[in-house]
């Protein structure tokens, strides 16, 4: 076991992958000498040559493009999107090639491809620096969309990714690069699954779903609310596309209730979809509305704002009072 | 408003004038071409015969899949008509491990790389998303997202150079896909990393019905330098100049002098496919203008002046040509239908939880005809 940062569990998990493989390569902006702009790839290129660690053009969508001949050619490129704000020029790529070469060749051709996305709020950016696009990529398929949170996961999931023979978006919560953790670098990445739930705190009365950023956030909320005599359950969905609903069903048909939170935007999100996904598995079973915190349905704001629009350890606790018909702000309204 | 005269500027997008490599004249005429020459000193006149034949072939392909689709056997048919010089010249040129992303055009590429015929048709009658196993020929499928392949080609060139490999990736666009991002990000970073490709544009003067004057407001060839790209500018319907040139670029390409642009200046005579009408929007004349240098009769007469045109070569290539596209014909009407569990596989490669369970319940749906069909037969 190892202290690491989240920051630098990225960094030895993508070592690692490319000590096993000399088909991993790395591509994207900035991050050969200078590590990248969050110095996830720092060293890498000094150790592993400009052969493997490419900085690229600025132009995402060559990077993607170039990538997927890379991987036609049998490599598997792990390319890095400076910010999540700048992954829309590639998006035809991605949604149009990446997503859908081994379903267009019939299998024939395989897109081992990982998407490195920083991603979310919360670091007081400027535009375009700050968003959740991860939507967009969970509605597409053929791809696979998994975000980490905490550092084990993301020093385990990243090799996952890059081991997989499907395309893997990777979305980093870029918020909690610095948090610590104990990483066990020993472990093998194959022993286990990114695309399981992992339950995060036990409870009995409500169920929380979330992923990446908010989940120190939700973990803490479960406690504020032990210490109000709610018992609440944390999930931690790891994998956004495929959801493992069987994990979120099994507490939801336990506690009865279900409330969801990201910092994406609430319409046509992750929330509707996995509402709509236990809502049909055990409407029986439920009973209270499942209860969607989120952002708002706005362009990501300026930063003196940005903590409005990300919920927090109180706005989840009111979805919490909302989804168990206790008394919140919206209190009178719902009837 | 002002395409006339882009179009009527000399050397111009449409002009197939100055600067234009041309080794067989639209009358037949073998001409001298110094710096091209020695590349083609080998192409004797059984060789030549060949590229003819080959012509003949994928044009006679191109005609009975048209004729496919009037039909009703294909949904949809993209014609190369007027394009085989610049497709058969290249394609030939090619070594078997260099790799092709083309559009979906390309049909007499596909066919020097030894496509099966009737996995040229397999998507336009609707049977699958593409034809064919690509590392099979060395050709991607067929890209239908303008441009999106110069990228793919750009990249797979990136990882031969880091193999220490001398094959080249080649890939195939047309003058539209020129104002595209994704052919400008691919000459960037092919010229960045010096990487052993060649984009071989067929300016064919049309993309659906926008005149090449719309795309590009002086040759096309002229852009490649300002990123860095040696290019040329070649009589798309001259077979052998088109060889020479695409000789040329991959010779740099092996060895170690980065990328090359072709610009292969040609006509689409047909429609942009089946389902589009060219009168709408295209000069009769201009047509007429461009029958006159068609590359089949160009080589035809040449064939002949060498006295290798005679009664029993061209019985032999119209039997060729016959016996393919009988081929093309019973592959076509042959081919079996997709199993409606098909339209699950290979979305990933492995086991996906939402598309399994959603393949489950649709299964169950189907089934659920199935047990009534049984009970009424049963009754």
């Amino acid at each position: 076991m190892s202290t690491l940062t989240f920051g630098r569990a990225i960094n030895a998990g993508l070592r690692r992958a490319m000590d096993n493989d000399p088909k991993v390569i790395l591509m994207g902006e900035d991050i050969g000498k200078l590590g990248g702009v969050f110095r996830i790839t720092d060293g890498l290129q000094k150790d592993f040559g400009a052969h493997r660690v490419l900085d690229t053009p600025l132009a995402e969508a060559g990077i993607m493009g170039t990538a997927v001949g890379m991987a036609y050619r049998g490599y598997r490129p792990v390319v890095e999107i400076q910010f999540d704000g700048f992954i829309y020029p590639a998006f035809d790529q991605i949604v149009c090639q990446v997503a859908k070469i081994h379903y267009r060749t019939q299998g024939a051709v395989k897109m081992p491809i990982t998407i490195r996305v920083p991603f979310g709020g919360g670091i007081g950016s400027p535009e375009h620096h700050s968003e959740s696009p991860e939507a967009y990529f969970t509605h597409t398929s053929g791809l696979r969309v998994i975000s980490p949170s905490n550092p084990q996961d993301a020093y385990t999931m990243i090799q996952q990714a890059i081991s997989s023979d499907d395309p893997v978006l990777y979305f980093e919560p870029k918020r909690r690069y610095h948090v610590k953790g104990e990483v066990d670098e020993g472990s093998d990445p194959a022993a286990s699954s990114m695309e399981k739930a992992r339950v995060v705190t036990e409870g009995s009365d409500v169920t929380l779903v979330t992923y990446g950023p908010l989940v120190p956030t939700a973990r803490d909320a479960a406690v504020a609310a032990g210490d109000d005599g709610v018992s609440v359950e944390v999930i931690d969905l790891r994998s956004l596309a495929p959801i493992d609903f069987e994990t979120v069903e099994a507490s939801v048909r336990k506690t009865g209730r279900l409330v969801i939170t990201h910092e994406a935007a609430q319409s046509g999100g992750l929330g509707a979809e996995i509402a709509a996904s236990i809502t049909e598995r055990c409407f029986y079973h439920l009973e209270h509305a499942p209860v969607r915190v989120t952002g708002f349905d706005i362009p990501y704001p300026y930063s003196k704002l940005e903590f409005h629009h990300l919920p927090d350890l109180d706005r989840i606790l009111d979805g919490v009072d909302r989804v168990l018909g206790r008394p919140n702000s919206l209190s009178g309204l719902e009837r | 408003m002002a395409l006339k005269n882009i179009e009527s500027v000399p050397g111009g997008p449409g002009e197939p004038g100055s600067g234009l490599i041309q080794l067989i004249t639209a009358d037949g005429v073998r001409v001298p071409e110094p710096a091209y020459d020695a590349l083609v000193a080998d192409i004797d006149g059984a060789a030549l015969q060949g590229l003819y034949e080959d012509m003949v072939v994928v044009r006679r392909i191109d005609s009975e899949a048209t004729a496919l689709q009037r039909q009703g056997e294909l949904a949809l048919w993209p014609p190369l008509l007027g394009q085989e010089a610049a497709q058969i010249g290249s394609g030939r040129a090619l070594r078997s491990d260099d790799f092709v992303f083309s559009s979906y055009r390309e049909n007499a590429v596909a066919y020097c790389r030894g496509v099966d015929l009737t996995d040229i048709l397999r998507v336009w009658r609707g049977n699958a998303s593409s034809g064919w196993d690509p590392y099979a020929i060395n050709m991607a499928t067929p890209q239908v997202i303008i441009g999106a392949q110069a990228l793919h080609a750009t990249g797979y060139a990136m990882g031969i150079l880091n193999d220490g490999d001398d094959a080249v990736a080649v890939t195939y666009f047309g003058d539209g896909a020129t104002s595209q991002g994704d052919v400008n990000e691919a000459m960037v970073f092919a010229a960045s990393f010096q990487a052993p490709v060649i984009f071989f544009c067929q300016n064919n003067h049309w993309a659906i019905s926008e005149p090449v004057g719309l795309q590009a407001h002086v040759p096309i060839a002229n852009r490649a330098p300002g990123f860095g790209i040696p290019s040329v500018r070649v009589d798309g319907n001259d077979v052998l100049a088109c060889l020479a040139v695409t000789r040329q670029a991959l010779a740099r390409a092996r060895s170690g002098g980065g990328p090359t642009f072709i610009e292969a200046v040609t006509y689409r005579m047909g429609p942009h496919t089946t389902a589009d009408d060219p009168t709408r929007y295209r000069d009769a004349n201009e047509l007429e203008d461009w029958a006159a240098k068609d590359p089949l009769k160009r080589l035809e007469a040449h064939l002949d002046s060498l006295g290798l045109f005679d009664e029993a070569f061209t019985a032999a290539v119209k039997a060729k040509a016959d016996a393919v596209a009988a081929e093309l014909r019973a592959g076509c009407l042959g081919m079996p239908e997709p199993a409606p569990s098909d339209v699950f596989k290979h979305v990933y490669s492995t086991p996906n939880s939402w598309l399994d369970r959603q393949q489950d319940h649709y299964e169950r749906y189907l089934s659920s005809f199935a047990d009534s069909a049984s009970s009424d037969g049963s009754s």
